[in-house]
């Protein structure tokens, strides 16, 4: 695939809870094999927009395409199975399952056994297999047969990726990655993201509040504001732009100081 | 060339048959210690093995073993899928109706019209008719699993124990409906069930021990290759957090279902085995009573250690006879007092509790050792 093929696109979104409209009119595209972030402050419609791209909520209106099929009204786990995948911005793990046995299940999904019931799983090896190399790519190695409620919580960030990453999906939506994560955990998870890209398959819409991760890794960004996009371009046009400043000195954002530098 | 690698094969399959062993070996002597009971027993007790206590004792195991299965059929609902359904009683009533409603009104009509004898007198046609009445049970439990899943699919939490409650208060009514008192007896059961003589509970009274004891063997095994197998692992991947589950592209609405109709078809299977063993069947084994001892033999032995609830099947049976000569009629309250006792000191059941203990003592082991072994390196 072309890096300028559009992977993941969204047309007219509209969201409305009760009164509220969480997402309003909302078109744009992900080009494949990029990092796409999506910034803005708090109830900008960040996670709702995820919600609709991964199928948890029906948007209210528009559409979303997934190289140009509509999957704007497929359930969840249909959406899994085409290569989208996507982490929790709380996380979202088995607790009483160890680490090994959170990443095989993901990796189970995808292929063509779980309607097994007579062999134990462990005979199907490649999934393990597969869990193994993904818990050393998320840097858990040696905690592969701990249960997943007694890892550290820069550790669980970890095994979200390491969830959605068993799956293998084209499509990466990461809802805050850092979220809760000391300043001394971040570096580590963006390590990760930086391996999951450099590898040059996949491609990353990516959810974050810390502004200055965001101008680092990003290829583009889309600002939002009270459900609209505010702005679209990368990173030095978004650094440079006056209406994103300006809605960000208006919202009190905690790292405008961030954005006035870059 | 050939004989070498027959032979090391032989010695992979011993291998692996000795390591199965070795860790099943508490599982092997219990089973053995079932088959030599009605023995040891009658020779302790000096009374043949067929009659008297030795008798007794025998037929209170008969219920244990059946009874374990339909509790662990309940395990796989409630601790593997963490589905808490309050409609079991349906599943294990239905599969005895289906048994006793087949022996008493179809099976004579078709038995009367063709007899195969095989070799030896064997009467095959009862032998045919008995596998086809279980297999009718089967069916029925079934189709009632894939019935409570498609109704109850949309609901959630406590609605969904409603919706389960009252849809196994449904068949309840049904079963005891005086509309049909020609074939369910209603209120009164459906008694005399025609068991073929070979397995008459009555007469051969050890060999239904055998029967049930191998049952519920078999069944256990079953069930523990279920939960260990990909399947088994999604339905406690759903038990875990459903919306992770669908995240990862499971769909839950279809791994519930089969995760109902498993543990509805063994729940089933132990109905229609119960039929035979009391020659009825009974409105009561469809009421809401049998449900809550499902669930009570389930947390006393230990959700999600499907040997657990077996256990619990086993004392509830075990108190049941003791308090009864002990307290009298009022032994369920006794029971109730010793219940909420364990279920505060024992919040995981004997089995889980057991579980978590030893692992800790292993991890504590283990520690201990580690540090053993680097101590020289430091001094």
């Amino acid at each position: 695939m072309n890096t300028s093929d559009v992977i993941l696109k969204v047309c007219n979104l509209r969201k409305e809870f009760g009164g509220l409209v969480a997402v309003d009119d909302v078109s744009g595209r992900v080009l494949a094999h990029t990092l796409h972030a999506i910034i803005g402050p708090n109830g900008a419609g960040k996670t709702t927009l995820f919600n609709l791209m991964s199928g948890t909520m029906p948007p209210t209106q528009g559409q979303v395409f997934f190289k140009n099929h509509d999957i704007t009204h497929l359930p969840p786990h249909r959406i899994a199975h085409l290569g989208i995948g996507r982490s929790f911005q709380i996380t979202n793990i088995f607790p009483n399952l160890t680490v090994l046995e959170n990443v095989r299940l993901a990796a189970q999904a995808m292929g063509k056994d779980s309607f097994k019931f007579w062999h134990h799983f462990r005979h199907f090896q490649q999934y393990e297999e597969k869990a193994q190399q993904i818990i050393e790519r998320v840097g858990l190695q040696g905690l592969a047969e701990t249960p997943a409620s007694v890892l550290s919580h820069g550790d669980k960030r970890k095994l979200e990726l390491g969830i959605m990453l068993a799956s293998d999906p084209e499509v990466l939506l990461l809802d805050e990655p850092t979220a809760g994560m000391s300043s001394e955990q971040v570096p580590a998870l963006l390590e990760i993201i930086h391996d999951i890209m450099r590898a040059g398959d996949k491609t990353i819409v990516l959810v974050e509040h810390r502004m200055d991760v965001v101008m680092s890794i990003s290829d583009f960004i889309t600002v939002m504001h009270q459900g609209r996009v505010l702005a679209e371009g990368t990173p030095q046009e978004i650094a440079a732009n006056e209406a994103v400043q300006k809605a960000y000195l208006g919202a009190l954002y905690g790292d405008l100081g961030l954005v006035a530098e870059a | 060339m050939n004989t070498t690698t027959s032979t090391s094969k032989t010695r992979v399959v011993t291998g692996r048959f000795a390591a199965w062993a070795q860790q099943q070996v508490g599982g092997l002597l219990l089973v053995i210690g079932l088959i030599l009971f009605p023995f040891v027993f009658s020779w302790l007790y000096g009374s043949p093995v067929d009659s008297g206590p030795p008798k007794f004792w025998q037929g209170q195991l008969i219920v244990v073993f059946i009874t374990a299965v339909y509790a662990m059929s309940y395990d796989l609902l409630m601790g593997y899928t963490g589905i808490l359904s309050f409609g079991h009683a349906a599943f294990f009533g239905g599969g005895a109706y289906a048994m006793a409603l087949f022996l008493a009104h179809v099976a004579p009509r078709i038995a009367s019209s063709y007899r195969i004898v095989g070799p030896g007198g064997v009467n095959v046609t009862e032998i045919v008719l008995l596998v086809v009445g279980f297999l009718a049970a089967l069916v029925v439990s079934l189709l009632l699993g894939l019935l409570f899943s498609a109704v109850s699919a949309r609901v959630k939490g406590a609605y969904f124990a409603m919706v389960t409650l009252a849809m196994a208060e449904a068949i309840h009514i049904l079963s005891k409906a005086t509309d049909f008192v020609r074939w369910t007896g209603a209120d009164e059961g459906l008694h005399g069930v025609p068991v073929p003589a070979w397995i008459n509970p009555i007469q051969f009274r050890l060999r239904f021990y055998f029967v049930a004891l191998a049952f519920a063997v078999v069944m256990y095994l079953v069930t523990r290759r279920i939960v260990h197998s990909p399947m088994g692992r999604v339905f406690v991947a759903l038990r875990e957090n459903e919306s992770r589950a669908r995240m990862i592209g499971y769909n839950p609405a279809v791994y519930r279902s089969l995760a109902f109709v498993t543990s509805a078809v063994v729940a089933g299977s132990a109905g229609a085995l119960y039929a035979l063993w009391t020659m009825s069947a009974t409105p009561t084994m469809t009421g809401a009573g049998a449900t809550v001892d499902a669930l009570i033999m389930t947390i006393l032995g230990g959700i999600g250690t499907l040997f657990g609830p077996m256990l619990g099947a086993a004392l509830m049976e075990l108190f049941g006879h003791f308090f009864y000569q002990w307290f009298g009629a009022r032994w369920p309250l006794v029971f109730g007092v010793i219940f909420i006792a364990l279920v505060m000191f024992l919040p995981y059941g004997i089995v889980g509790t057991w579980q978590q203990r030893s692992a800790q003592l292993r991890a504590l082991l283990k520690r201990a050792s580690q540090q053993r072994r680097q101590d020289p390196s430091d001094s």
